[in-house]
């Protein structure tokens, strides 16, 4: 708007599409993702990366994009929830598997946990209870006390390893 | 705007929820007969809320809209001597800057539901490190933020009140020092005597019987202090709102529970009449209370209107907890046992720091003094609770208000007098709590519920006569919160001409599952299927007056306003019918999905085209509740919370760790069980939060962890993989089928299930919560060093 800080063009990938947008270097990742580009199923919430909300997928990784610089992103994927479900709208197994258990309730932190799970699950798949617990620490829910999640997970994980058999 | 057509584009395609298997997750003894209440059916947001496409406050962008950052005091109480402005309003992008001197243009400057002693923005004084002093209105955020360096303000600080003894000292200053006329939704009768004299915001009293006497009679009595902490709601959506001010309207997007109270202080804010001001709340990102009651919205709506243009504010976590935490309670209580073993008498002292301004706390003052009697009939009762004014921020509802607060304290003692009797927990409760339908509380409803089958319950799902581990110990806890859920519920529904039901309702779907369990409803009562009803939900200009979206009222008294506007239209659909079938109505009986007389059919969109001789017209059925009929009597449900847990202490650092979680939830009939367990386990986790760590702590003048780093919520590593439910089905509410509220329960025990397990497992008692590493350690320290010498 009316600021005067310089701008740069950052190029990125977000959900598969190729994009190029002005930003100013102190842009977030988050602000850039819900200002900029309107994808707003990502959420933001504590704004000091401890509650995971805004998690997003950087190359497949997961990233508070409220602390994490949007120019961080350049030439790299960027994975929000609104790129999760197939083009045809098919639901991903974690998706489907959240409705079905439960797994939330406000929905506020759910963008952010969906995708952290997805990690987990695309980098070790036969993850044990305790490890989903583990590694899902870094997401906060008010509101289901956490152990339809762990459910939720676990139950994706089925239908993953279900597919890939 | 209603997020429900938002749904409507992402929810109705079969593949996408149809299709979700029904598992029903708790087995109803009973046989119901029910075709979709009673079954856990996927949640009617679940698509949108997994997809990113839900619409929250927080996402809401507007056309010219402006964003708003707040200049907050940094100091506890002080005179504002000067505010200069200049400077910001030349930096580019900034549009305006409201002062509460310029808030001396409105009607009025104050607002509150209880007491109107909250100011829009200060006024002349501050009174707590954090109050909103002035709002700089610019193009972006990030211009807001930057241009608030250049607001000075300049104070004449005052001497402080920052703890209750403080507060009510003989010396203190009086905070506001003026008398205030009662706000129109305090929820009870009496005329505030908040703050004209002194810093007492609210009193309460109970009693009854004669303490003196029953304590003469005793034969074991206990007596003890007990501090249940301040607390942070922390809903993940921080408080949000964007205001929109015409000549003639004012519209305010939130994220507030009670859009209808909030309506209420903008039109006397504004003097603008009821129809003027429109209140639209989308999916709000956790309430737990914290939302109830007007809080930034007047702020919002102020700002658009000295900026003409659309104004969003935005708060983040450290905002939000100076703008709402919970009220403390220190509690001084002593509770006698005759030689039989029951309960004779109990005496209370409570004193709560609400903080700045009133808030709720005048009705969590009065819950206190009613639940700490806790689901006992006792025969001599006196309870005193003092609501204290401080300089720190204003307290007001968070979940379970005036039951989690007092139950930490009255649930250890009863513990500790079963210890004395050498007797355990359980078998003390078993022989002392309310049989259904008892009037332990004078004047109000009778116990609804059958809480000694809940115990029982508990303790099957707790093993509770097996012997733990060693380091381990097992603790439970109930309680009966007379539901602050006051009966005044309007609803209505529109039959369509095929035959589809959109439910107009004032209950906001915070999570909770408003949505979903009020189309439940609607489909029972017209024998449709659940896809074929919508719910728009929480538009003042659009649905019906609701008082509140709390106090576990939806299922019970809006689920009830539903079934009564289903069965009003269906009525109407009688009288049409019997025009169509030409017979008189009461020989016209209802079907799945129609009417029927004979052998003769009618599906409901064929009566109405038969009705009106041409399609897609629709009726509208509508119920008003109030307190009337069995509706008369207070409370309308009891929320039984009953609750236990075992835990594993580690001796060496005091750190307890939950090994099983165990919940009964006496709901009367689960519309939804999943949901409804899934309420009971949000609940505990929250007792968990603040019977281990949850704690806001003021350092001085400031609160010293307001952020989520030092201020800790539980996360999955805190949760017992052992978690058991059981939900208590007895269609024993007033609500529709039987139900009653839940929700809240499985909170209010918690912190003294966990106090009770410690000294199971340890021998030693903790009178404050939470139960932090530091404050086992010491006592387990205490213990042995008091054993060293005994030796």
């Amino acid at each position: 708007m009316s600021d005067t800080s310089a701008q740069i063009l950052l190029r990125t990938t977000v959900n598969g599409l190729d994009v190029a947008v002005a930003i100013e270097p102190q842009e977030t990742l988050a602000e850039v993702l819900r200002e900029k580009l309107q994808l707003i199923g990502t959420k933001v919430s504590c704004n000091v990366q401890v509650c995971g909300a805004c998690t997003v997928l950087v190359d497949g990784l997961p990233v508070s994009s409220c602390t994490y610089l949007a120019y961080e992103a350049r030439d790299r994927q960027v994975l929000t929830i609104e790129g999760l479900a197939s083009k045809d709208g098919t639901l991903h197994p974690l998706q489907t598997a959240f409705i079905e258990e439960n797994a939330f309730q406000c929905g506020f932190c759910t963008p952010g946990m969906i995708l952290a799970a997805k990690s987990l699950l695309d980098q070790r798949p036969d993850s044990s209870e305790h490890e989903i617990v583990e590694y899902m620490e870094g997401n906060i829910c008010r509101c289901t006390g956490y152990r339809s999640i762990v459910a939720a997970i676990q139950k994706a994980q089925a239908s993953v390893a279900d597919r890939s058999s | 705007m209603s997020r429900d057509s938002d749904d409507a584009k992402v929810d109705l395609t079969p593949q996408n929820w149809s299709d979700l298997p029904v598992e029903p997750v708790t087995d109803v003894s009973h046989e119901t007969g029910f075709q979709v209440v009673n079954k856990s059916v996927p949640r009617r947001d679940g698509v949108a809320k997994v997809t990113g496409r839900a619409l929250y406050t927080s996402d809401i962008t507007l056309p010219r809209m402006a964003h708003a950052r707040i200049v907050r005091s940094p100091v506890a109480h002080a005179r504002i001597t000067s505010i200069d402005v200049s400077a910001a309003l030349e930096r580019p992008g900034v549009y305006a800057v409201l002062t509460g001197e310029d808030l001396k243009a409105l009607p009025h400057t104050h607002y509150g539901h209880a007491v109107p002693d909250h100011a829009v923005l200060a006024i002349d004084k501050v009174i707590f490190v954090g109050e909103p002093v002035a709002a700089v209105i610019a193009a972006s955020e990030r211009i807001a933020q930057q241009a608030m360096e250049d607001v000075v303000v300049e104070y004449d600080e005052l001497d402080a009140v920052i703890t209750v003894d403080e507060a009510l000292s003989p010396e203190a200053p009086v905070i506001h020092g003026r008398a205030f006329t009662s706000g129109a939704f305090r929820g009870f009768e009496e005329e505030t005597v908040a703050g004209q004299t002194s810093n007492i915001c609210e009193e309460a009293h109970v009693g009854w019987g004669d303490v003196e006497e029953g304590f003469s009679q005793a034969t074991t009595i206990v007596e003890g202090e007990y501090y249940y902490p301040m607390a942070y709601a922390y809903a993940m959506e921080p408080y949000v709102a964007v205001g929109d001010v015409s000549d003639n309207s004012l519209t305010v997007y939130s994220s507030a529970q009670h859009p209808f109270m909030v309506r209420h202080d903008l039109a006397h804010v504004f003097g603008m009449s009821l129809g003027q001001v429109r209140v639209v709340v989308p999916y709000v990102g956790g309430g737990y209370g914290s939302k109830s009651y007007t809080k930034i919205e007047p702020l919002a709506a102020a700002c658009s209107w000295w900026a003409k243009r659309p104004v969003k504010i935005q708060l983040g976590v450290e905002e939000s907890i100076l703008t709402t935490r919970g009220d403390d309670a220190l509690v001084r209580m002593r509770t006698g046992v005759d030689s039989d073993g029951r309960i004779i008498a109990r005496e209370a002292t409570i004193y709560l720091n609400s903080g700045a301004y009133a808030e709720n706390s005048p009705l969590v003052c009065k819950k206190s003094a009613n639940r700490i009697v806790g689901p006992y009939a006792i025969p001599h009762v006196k309870v005193d609770c003092y609501s204290v004014y401080t300089n720190t921020c204003p307290a007001s509802s968070f979940r379970g208000f005036g039951a989690s607060l007092v139950t930490f304290g009255a649930e250890s003692q009863i513990d500790e007098l079963a210890e004395k009797l050498g007797e355990d927990g359980l078998s003390f409760r078993l022989r002392n709590v309310a049989d259904e339908g008892e009037r332990f509380f004078p004047k109000m409803r009778g116990l609804d519920a059958n809480l000694k089958g809940d115990l029982r319950k508990l303790a099957a799902m707790l093993e509770w006569d097996a012997e733990p581990q060693a380091g381990r110990g097992k603790g439970l806890a109930v309680s009966a919160s007379d539901a602050g859920a006051h009966p005044i519920t309007t609803a209505a529904i529109k039959l369509h001409g095929d035959g589809s039901v959109t439910v107009l309702t004032g209950s906001t779907e915070l999570g909770q599952g408003s949505h979903t369990v009020l189309a439940q409803i609607a489909a029972e009562e017209f024998g449709i299927p659940l896809e074929s009803v919508q719910v728009v939900a929480s538009d003042t200009a659009i649905v019906p007056f609701e008082r509140s979206t709390g106090a576990s009222r939806t299922t019970t008294l809006m689920g009830r306003a539903v079934q009564e506007a289903c069965q009003e239209a269906i009525a109407q659909l009688c009288e049409m019918g019997s025009e169509a079938f030409g017979v008189p109505p009461e020989e016209i009986e209802q079907e799945s999905g129609g009417l029927r007389h004979g052998d003769r059919s009618m599906a409901w969109s064929e009566l109405l085209t038969s009705f009106f001789g041409m399609p897609d017209c629709e009726i509208v059925g509508r119920a008003y509740l109030r307190r009337a009929g069995d509706l008369k009597e207070l409370p309308p449900f009891w929320e039984i919370g009953c609750a236990g847990v075992e835990i594993e202490v580690d001796e060496e650092t005091g750190r307890i760790e939950l090994t099983r979680l165990a919940a009964v939830g006496d709901v009367g009939l689960a519309i939804n069980p999943a949901m409804a367990e899934g309420q009971d386990l949000g609940a505990a986790a929250m007792g968990i939060g603040t019977g281990l760590f949850e704690e806001l702590v003021y350092d001085g003048q400031q609160l010293a962890n307001a952020n989520l780093w030092d201020y800790r919520v539980p996360r999955f590593t805190d949760i017992p993989s052992d978690v058991r439910l059981e939900l208590t089905q007895d269609q024993n509410g007033v609500g529709p089928y039987g139900a009653k509220g839940g929700g809240e329960g499985s909170l209010n025990p918690m912190s003294a299930s966990i106090a009770n397990a410690l000294y199971q497992a340890t021998g030693v008692r903790v009178h404050e919560a939470p139960l932090t590493p530091e404050r086992v350690w010491q006592a387990l320290q205490a213990k042995k060093s008091s054993q060293r010498e005994a030796e």
